[in-house]
């Protein structure tokens, strides 16, 4: 053998994971170099251990920042995995060669340009599946916006050659070429594979990268301790873009300028589970393979790949409801042939067989078959990675709890009841809770299917891999999740514009019970209250607090801090309110009036007498002040009056001098809005003749250019009723104005009604009495009984 | 023993596709240098090509036959090729019996072999009837014998044709089944059977939208590969497949070529497509959908109409007037509802598009 054994792989390719395990096996190296960050080279042991169950990623983060971060997928089917593995069970070192992501992690910082494009940086062989690559999979939070399909557009080698070949789609041209190859001499493909990158290198150079340039260098460099050390006797598993650069004869000197002064940032490197929903193209984070579950079938069948996968595509159509027989398969399979032969390809690939169970199998439908692409295709493996694997102490402490809660982090998305009365269920929801402040979104709060009650909570669950990434990210806050959650409460009341972030924060917390952090967003809370002048702000708090205070005992927490706290927060806005609602323009006035009702049920919910009085004292005044605008005074005077605090004949008048001659109409228009506007208003102008008539005369005397301004306005107001309720009012206005107080003589009747009862419909109604009151067996004297008191 | 065997492809109305596309098979056989199933007149390769349209080495242009997504034809070809019988699949002028000829025609060279299903379709028309005359003078022997399609098929190992599955009865249905499955139709009065010869297979086309259709049994039902015909995916290809096949209709009837009907075209698959679909192409306003089906058979029929008006009454120009009949005909087939689902539509939409407004006056006159 003449110098190293290089072997050129396409990243998360089963073909080229089959033949790199068949060549090491036939070229048995004394070591192996895989493409990948050395950092990362303490953790390559965990590979071989029996918990670690691919996908799985490596993780490097920047020591003080994880949201910088890259990952290097692996899966099943990964021809470095395959190599890792092999490595480590055949007791020969492997050492990982790329540029180290202490390196690219910190470029991505400095260099936004190649950062955006970093995400995957397009690796040329592995049209899918950069990330291996320098190309950190991708950093931090956010996704980026368009994968490596971009980049790719630019420069592609690799369709270059499929083009050369005759093929349209240079994925499949790969899948044709080398991954459904079938046995053969291992190491004779590679050394075609190398050739023909060799030839697009030639033309192409580096693709306009300058990074991989960086990267070799790097690579070369290892190859060079790895010569030291071992001889030619070493394998080098990367993507087939590199291997002509590896080969390249330069100088030591020449690559160590290149890899001076390269930018570097602390990193740290843990392993993560993966899924496969992650690998595949349509994710942000994912590895740009259209077909995980589809690879891993090819690299695990031993043997009639087709037949196998077809036969469990008709073992999942079968457990959903599919009449799908061995019959089928054995035609699905022989269509699946014919059309690969047709085509011209060397075995059937997946469109083929796809194509062959969309006509065979689900009689031409795509519904089922979109099933196939989901659960098979694609696939809901979750990996795992051993406990005692390094993680950070928060994802320790996750782990822990989430073992002793039994709530598995699963890939495929899940809905969870909770029943908080039960310890258990309280106390998951307490983790979901504080993880959803810490930003780990495993759990979103649903509603609640059924029931309504308080003690009930109902969460979507779904676990994407990359909320490692958040746990770690999360790391800094604390080593466990309620430590952690505590101090990020903390901080993020501190740092809290509104107050009614704020105070929303504060029913978060009751909700994850961090009582600890409780204190410091009361303290805060009290601060911003004393300071804030807006009464808006204020107003808009109040209800929230409100809210956990009523219903945070559920959860058995002290709420103490809190009754203060929103007492003192009423107390000021009772001060504030009258003097905020003078000088108010329409628009001003409508959101006040919606503070005032936000108040006012707070207030209710607050069970305090002493408050409740000041409250309806403030009401009355603004009810009866005249520079308040009258859509206030209407609904101050109508809160009033539900509440019984204002009597018949007080709101008679208040409303007379609303509607009198003197007020601009379009105010009273507002005020009869803020009086009967909303639910309830109408009925009770069905039973008020008193202020039904106030209305219908304030209406009739509107004048004729005014009416037209008021109009709208009458309108919402009206418009909003039940139709019931608008078909009664329009009635009673249609027989004319009340004739007076209803308490009316027998004999003459209010408005709307019959002068005397009609006795045989009161009849009627009564069997269904009986019945309510359960009068049976004394059926004469009842109906007698009866019927005398209704007349 | 045929009447159409007299060669006058010519004159018929309505030539076969073996005829009407000779040439094309013709430069395909010669150009077909890949291997073809037992009895196939043309390799699956050159059958597909033929269908989806391309240009042999030789130059030759190979017309395509069937608009829509390769892999339909490609699926429908191979299922062929696997001796599996193809079932069509579609709503009604989703072009199933224009494909299945052209398979017929393609593989076999013959798409006359053909069992119109319908709700009287006997199980003779599949099986075999006998000559009465001569089963009286002789007794039964095969030459009283008057044998189906599907058998002549099965003897020659050619390509069978069945249209509209779904309308023959069940019970009849299910004698297809032996058919599929043994390969063999006993003739059980003279003691005998006629096994199929390789190269035997069969197309059924069935509407899956029909009312009043019978389901297949899940027995028959396996024994079919189904493909389904999707409508055409965005207006363009179907104003193509419009324009190109009122062009052969229009030539096929000696219509004087009328230039410039391409606007029109386009209208009248425009109002087709958002009849169909209930809302308008810009996605805007949302229309009622009639009951008739509105397919793009249907557009074609209404574009040769509007061609025939124009040709022998008109100026020779394809106007709004001279489709507007033909457009009423199409949408309105329940005179009460449909009508009201019409005018809502002349009245939401059509008036108020810029452009439309011959079109719209054409509507309103014939509508009233």
């Amino acid at each position: 053998m003449t110098g190293p054994l290089l072997l050129g792989i396409r990243h998360h390719g089963p073909g080229s994971a089959r033949a790199v395990r068949a060549a090491l096996d036939a070229a048995r190296p004394r070591a192996v170099l895989v493409e990948g960050p050395p950092e990362a080279d303490a953790l390559l042991p965990l590979a071989a251990d029996p918990g670690m169950r691919p996908p799985v990623a490596l993780l490097a983060h920047v020591a003080d920042d994880p949201g910088r971060a890259a990952f290097w997928p692996l899966a099943e089917f990964s021809p470095e995995w395959v190599a890792i593995r092999w490595a480590l069970s055949h007791g020969v070192p492997v050492r990982f060669v790329d540029l180290p992501a202490a390196h690219t992690l910190a470029g991505a910082g400095e260099e936004p340009s190649q950062a955006a494009a970093a995400g995957p940086e397009p690796e040329p062989v592995a049209v899918p599946g950069p990330d291996a690559d320098g190309g950190p999979g991708t950093a931090s939070g956010d996704p980026p916006e368009g994968p490596a399909d971009g980049a790719d557009l630019r420069h592609d080698p690799l369709a270059a050659l499929a083009a050369a070949a005759g093929y349209e789609d240079p994925e499949r041209w790969w899948e044709d070429v080398v991954e459904h190859r079938g046995g053969g001499d291992a190491l004779a493909a590679f050394e075609a594979v190398g050739e023909a990158m060799g030839v697009l290198r030639e033309e192409h150079g580096a693709g306009g990268h300058h990074r991989d340039l960086v990267r070799e260098a790097h690579m070369r460099q290892k190859m060079r301790a790895a010569r030291r050390e071992f001889g030619d006797e070493y394998a080098v598993v990367c993507g087939a873009w590199h291997v002509p650069a590896l080969r390249m004869k330069t100088t030591a000197t020449a690559d160590r300028s290149l890899l001076t002064g390269l930018p570097r940032v602390k990193t740290e490197t843990a392993w993560v589970p993966w899924t496969h929903r992650r690998l595949t193209r349509a994710s942000g984070y994912g590895a740009g393979i259209a077909s995980p579950g589809w690879y891993r079938h090819l690299f695990t069948a031993p043997d009639r790949p087709v037949a196998r996968w077809l036969t469990r595509v008709a073992g999942l159509l079968r457990d959903e409801d599919f009449r799908v027989s061995s019959a089928h398969v054995i035609e699905a399979v022989r269509l699946a042939d014919t059309l690969a032969a047709m085509r011209g390809r060397p075995l059937a690939g997946l469109s083929e067989t796809l194509d062959a169970v969309r006509a065979v199998m689900c009689d031409g439908s795509d519904v089922p078959l979109a099933l196939v692409e989901d659960r098979l295709v694609v696939g809901d493996e979750l990996g795992e990675v051993p406990e005692h694997a390094p993680v950070v102490p928060l994802q320790r402490d996750l782990t822990r709890q989430q073992r002793s809660l039994r709530l598995k982090p699963e890939a495929a998305e899940r809905e969870l009841e909770l029943d908080l009365r039960k310890d258990t269920d309280a106390a998951r929801s307490l983790l979901l809770h504080r993880l959803g402040l810490l930003g780990i979104g495993w759990g979103e709060p649903a509603a609640s299917r059924g029931s309504t009650g308080t003690f009930r909570e109902t969460w979507r669950l779904r676990w994407e891999p990359e909320l490692s990434v958040r746990v770690a990210e999360a790391a800094v806050w604390g080593t466990t999740v309620l430590g952690a959650a505590t101090a990020r409460a903390e901080a993020d009341a501190e740092a809290a514009g509104q107050l009614g972030d704020v105070t929303a924060l504060a029913e978060r917390c009751l909700l994850a019970g961090l009582s600890d952090a409780l204190p410091t967003v009361m303290r805060v809370l009290a601060d911003r209250a004393a300071l804030g002048a807006d009464v808006a702000q204020l107003a808009r708090a109040l209800p929230a607090l409100a809210r956990a205070l009523r219903y945070g005992d559920v959860r058995g927490t002290d709420t103490a801090a809190l009754a203060e706290v929103a007492a003192g927060l009423a107390e000021r806005i009772c001060v504030a309110l009258p003097p905020a609602c003078t000088g108010l323009d329409a628009d001003a006035a409508a959101e006040v009036r919606g503070h005032v009702d936000g108040v006012h049920t707070a207030i209710g919910l607050l069970a305090d007498a002493g408050l409740r009085e000041r409250w309806s004292a403030v009401l009355r005044a603004l009810a009866g002040r005249d520079t308040v605008p009258g859509a206030i005074r209407g609904r101050a005077a109508r809160l009033l009056l539900d509440e019984g605090r204002l009597s018949g004949g007080d709101t008679a008048r208040l409303m007379g001098l609303a509607l009198s001659r003197a007020a601009a109409p379009a105010d009273a228009a507002a005020w009869i809005e803020g009086f009967v506007g909303g639910p309830g208003g109408g009925t009770l102008l069905v039973h008020d003749d008193r202020l039904l008539g106030l209305v219908d005369d304030w209406l009739t005397g509107v004048p004729a250019d005014a009416f037209t301004d008021v109009l709208p306005l009458l309108r919402r107001t009206f418009g909003g009723y039940e139709p019931g309720v608008r078909r009664t009012l329009g009635e009673l206005v249609r027989r004319g104005p009340g004739a007076g107080p209803a308490a009316a003589a027998p004999g003459s009747a209010p408005t709307g009604f019959a002068p005397d009862l009609d006795p045989d419909r009161a009849d009627a109604v009564v069997p269904l009495v009986r019945m309510l009151l359960g009068l049976t067996g004394t059926r004469e004297r009842g109906t007698e009984a009866m019927t005398g008191a209704a007349q | 023993m045929t009447m159409s065997g007299n060669g006058t492809g010519g004159e018929a109305l309505r030539p076969h596709a073996e005829d009407a596309f000779a040439d094309e098979l013709k430069a395909l056989a010669a150009a077909d240098d890949r291997p073809r199933p037992a009895r196939w007149k043309l390799s699956p390769w050159a059958v597909a090509t033929y269908l989806l349209g391309g240009t042999l080495p030789d130059g030759t242009v190979i017309t395509p036959k069937y608009v829509g997504p390769r892999r339909i034809v490609e699926v429908a070809v191979t299922t062929l090729a696997t001796d599996r019988a193809l079932l069509l699949l579609g709503v009604p002028g989703t072009a199933k019996t224009w494909v299945s000829e052209h398979l017929a025609a393609a593989v076999s060279g013959d798409s006359t072999l053909l069992v119109q299903g319908t709700a009287g379709t006997p199980e003779e028309a599949i099986r075999y009837g006998w000559n009465y005359a001569r089963l009286l003078a002789h007794g039964p022997s095969r030459d009283a014998l008057v044998p189906s399609p599907v058998m002549r098929a099965m003897a020659e190992g050619t390509t069978a044709r069945v249209e509209e599955l779904t309308r023959i009865p069940a019970d009849v249905q299910d004698t297809l089944i032996t058919v599929l499955s043994e390969k063999t139709l006993p003739i059980p009065e003279l003691g005998e059977e006629v096994q199929a010869v390789r190269g035997f297979n069969l197309i059924a086309t069935a509407n899956d939208r029909d009312r009043g259709v019978n389901e297949l049994s899940s027995a028959l039902r396996r024994r079919f590969n189904t493909v389904v015909l999707p409508l055409p995916a965005d207006p363009e290809a179907e104003v193509d497949i419009v324009a190109r096949r009122v062009d052969q209709i229009g030539r096929s009837l000696d219509l004087p070529a009328a230039p410039d009907g391409l606007d029109e075209i386009r209208r009248v698959v425009t109002v087709f497509r958002e009849l169909r679909d209930g809302v308008t192409t810009d996605g805007r306003t949302k229309v009622k959908s009639p009951s008739g089906t509105l397919s793009t058979a249907e557009a074609i029929s209404v574009v040769t109409g509007g061609l025939a008006l124009a040709a022998h009454f008109g100026d020779g120009v394809l106007r709004p007037s001279d489709v507007a009949a033909g457009i009423l005909g199409a949408v309105v087939r329940d005179p009460a509802a449909d009508r009201v689902v019409w005018q809502e539509y002349l009245e939401a939409v059509v008036r108020e598009r810029d452009g439309w407004k011959d079109f719209y006056r054409a509507c309103r006159e014939v509508t009233v």
